[in-house]
């Protein structure tokens, strides 16, 4: 795949070109390119003066960025404590055997990437997960195979 | 257009404003969000403008009001009828109702423990044993509306300091308040401004903490989405009386809405001058920036945040030079939690005097907490530091759901620790959580019942905590990962009778041993169990038994022949086949077979799937 270098540039040229904006402008590449190429990267280590490597261990050191592309759609299941003493770990397992993969994994074809995050702050509503931004609470496994599937078909 | 007073502030925001009496407001946090505010609020308005009512009737969006249990819910003005689990359909007939004066019955509030219908949010025990300082302008103000805030009387504390008081009179006030930092550690508010107005070097910062990580926490999001300016209001006091001219909102990723309405504040605030050069024409100037948290826990961490902010990795360092003297860029550096900031205007406007009143000895004040996890009444509760856990769980969180047995709530996130029923007295304030061996942390309370294993709790936040580990320092690094295995094998039914006190030697290590608060306190969680809970450590490694039913190499599900009817429900859902059974039989499982997801348990309407 070709990175388009002028969306690098374009993200680039909205901060100061200094190490302080480092990982904002990381923030905005993964928005765009939905995960880090190697290319923009070099880039953008060269523009704001910070070593190649500091950059390799800004990026895996956040949870925020990924190295690898991600999928189209983005299945973010919480895993606060709210939602663990009601039963996420089950939902994690219920995505597991729908899609075959685990925390942090792509389908190969690239249709879904499975996350989980520590808390999203609306414990309220647990075990919660997000599908492409959209927030469903109260989840079961059931609810999940069929959010899952709704999807798919 | 910049204002040189707050009056004059009024004038331009608030003149020709006339809000109609009769308003229906919609509480619009992330959680309600998540269940529906948006699509109500816009059926609401669509009735409204449709039938030309707008100058009789304003739908109003609020931040969250706290009551997340019957989110999406409206209040409705002037009577304080509050509805709960609202839907779009409902729409229509809210509009009629309120238009009329009349309330609606069929949409309110259910008490969960005497099932009596409560027309009025005050009257609600949920909000009725609050006090709520600062999250009740929540429930008054549009979060993206200056005006809102300033109608209140918001940025008359700015004012007051800035026209009437010197720095180290500002400084005094907020010492002799009590006000200690609300992130976690309980620091004396006043006393660090204090160190970081004296320490040497130029420029200074001051920093909103608002990466609020610890899992079960979510009133510092609350505060931002819902009233933004009283956070900025509190920093731009802070920063006069420290002497910073610049200052930082540092924002988890994941709270996307609490960044939009911080930066919607910020850009407010600048365009009448309260922010930026010569403010109020006091000739101080102040700058805030937001800058978005890359998902890392540790981040949380005052040397990790700092260096985050630097554009760094949120690795922590050991703090033998407090920031307050070398924090960003080696420059002194002030930070303090969300719900901190949130409290100075209100200390500036009423006074110390008034605000030490409010807490105990050692805690003055409100504290918010969120109350979730097994609990009637989910949601953020403020109430006076002092209070007890047992009238927060019983009073106002409604006890628990299903009739279950009450097992132990646990205080201060992954640091905390877990607090058994024998303790339920106990009031809640800085000193007394830590005397128990947990902490306040930054205020998530999260209830477990007699369903949730200790044991796979200790496991569930060693595990986070490893995860969250930034790696630099060996006991955190190493004790957290041992302490992990061990755990896991005792949850699988493989521990050992040397394990408890293997456990609780790694523990004393990290305490001892660790760098930074995240792996000295790390042990918390695991001693605190070990402490109250032992028989079921021992019910695990001795008997191979989950008393809770949770650790699954160690339960089997099962049907109640006598309690099934034969429905069938159980045998659809099953994912692995392993239920059998005719028609109006009782059916049964094959242990060989299921895979212990829970499924038939989550569907069966007659309680007849059990665990042992």
């Amino acid at each position: 795949m070709k990175v388009d270098l002028k969306k690098v540039e374009e993200i680039l040229s909205r901060y100061d070109q200094a190490e302080h904006s480092l990982i904002a402008v990381l923030q905005d590449l993964q928005k765009e390119f939905n995960y880090l190429p190697e290319e923009a990267l070099k880039l953008v280590s060269d523009r704001l003066g910070v070593p190649y490597s500091q950059t390799y261990h800004v990026v895996t050191f956040y949870k925020a960025f990924s190295l690898k592309p991600r999928g189209r759609n983005i299945l973010t299941i919480c895993m606060g404590t709210a939602c663990h003493v009601r039963g996420a770990p089950k939902l994690v397992e219920e995505a597991k055997r729908v899609l075959g993969i685990g925390p942090g994994e792509t389908t190969p074809d690239l249709e879904y990437t499975v996350e989980t995050v520590n808390c999203l702050g609306c414990c309220a509503l647990g075990p919660v997960v997000v599908l492409n931004e959209r927030y469903h609470g109260g989840m079961t496994p059931r609810k999940l195979s069929s959010l899952l599937q709704g999807k798919e078909g | 257009m910049k204002v040189r007073s707050i009056e004059e502030l009024r004038e331009e925001l608030l003149k020709g404003r006339q809000e109609p009496e009769r308003q229906i407001v919609v509480s619009g946090g992330t959680c309600g969000y998540a269940r529906g505010a948006g699509e109500i609020l816009s059926a609401l308005r669509e009735v409204v403008s449709s039938r030309g009512l707008g100058n009789q009737l304003m739908v109003k969006e609020t931040g969250c009001h706290g009551f997340c249990e019957v989110e999406p819910f409206s209040v409705v003005r002037p009577w304080g009828y509050l509805y709960q689990r609202v839907r779009p359909e409902d729409a229509p007939e809210i509009v009629e109702a309120t238009l009329e004066g009349r309330p609606i019955e069929r949409l309110f509030f259910c008490d969960p423990v005497t099932k009596e219908r409560i027309p009025k949010a005050e009257d609600i025990p949920f909000f009725r044993r609050q006090n709520r300082l600062l999250l009740g302008d929540n429930e008054r103000i549009s979060p993206e509306d200056i005006g809102d805030y300033v109608a209140l009387g918001g940025y008359r504390a700015l004012e007051k300091v800035l026209r009437e008081m010197s720095p180290e009179e500002v400084i005094e006030e907020v010492k002799r308040s009590g006000l200690r930092g609300r992130g976690g550690g309980g620091f004396p508010t006043g006393r660090k401004w204090e160190s970081c107005r004296r320490a040497e070097g130029e420029p200074k910062y001051v920093i909103c903490n608002a990466d609020e990580g610890d899992p079960g926490a979510y009133m510092d999001r609350s505060l931002l989405e819902g009233n933004p300016h009283s956070v900025l209001e509190g920093m731009i006091i802070g920063a006069y009386a420290i002497g910073a001219h610049e200052g930082f909102v540092y924002v988890r990723n994941e709270y996307p809405l609490a960044v939009k309405r911080i930066s919607t504040a910020i850009e407010q605030a600048e365009a009448y001058g309260l922010l930026g050069d010569d403010i109020l024409g006091s000739g101080f100037s102040f700058r805030v920036r937001v800058v978005r948290g890359g998902g890392a826990f540790v981040c949380g961490e005052s040397t990790a945040l700092m260096a985050s902010i630097e554009g760094k990795a949120g690795e922590p360092r050991a703090k033998y030079i407090h920031t307050v003297e070398s924090g960003i860029w080696g420059r002194p550096s002030n930070l303090n939690n969300v719900e901190t900031w949130a409290n100075v205007p209100l200390i500036i406007n009423r006074g110390a005097d008034w605000y030490r009143q409010i807490g105990t000895e050692g805690s003055k004040g409100t504290k918010i907490f969120s109350l979730v996890g097994k609990i009637n009444n989910t949601g953020l509760i403020e109430v006076p530091m002092g209070i007890t856990l047992r009238e927060i769980v019983y009073e106002i969180g409604g006890g628990i759901p299903g009739g279950k047995r009450f097992k132990a709530v646990q205080t201060g996130g992954p640091s905390g620790g877990c607090i058994p029923e024998e303790l339920l007295d106990l009031p809640v304030d800085f000193d007394e959580l830590t005397k128990v061996g947990s902490m306040m942390g930054s205020g998530g309370m999260i209830v477990m019942d007699e369903e949730t294993c200790m044991v796979d709790v200790a496991r569930y936040f060693v595990t986070f905590l490893e995860d969250e580990s930034c790696g630099k320092c060996v006991p955190c690094r190493e004790g957290l990962m041992q302490m992990r295995r061990i755990l896991e094998r005792i949850t699988r039914g493989e521990g050992r009778e040397e394990d408890i006190p293997l456990l609780e030697e790694i523990c004393e290590a990290m305490k001892d041993g660790s760098l930074c608060a995240l792996g000295r306190t790390a042990p918390n969680p695991v001693l605190t169990t070990l402490k109250y809970f032992r028989e079921e450590y021992e019910a695990h490694i001795r008997e191979k038994r989950c008393p809770a039913g949770v650790c699954r190499e160690l339960i089997t599900y099962y049907i109640d022949e006598e309690a099934c009817t034969g429905c069938g429900r159980c045998l659809k859902v099953c994912p692995a086949e392993a239920i059998t059974g005719q028609k109006k039989e009782p059916h049964r499982i094959d242990p060989e077979k299921c895979i212990k997801c829970g499924s038939c348990k989550e569907v069966c309407q007659f309680d007849a799937v059990k665990v042992k």
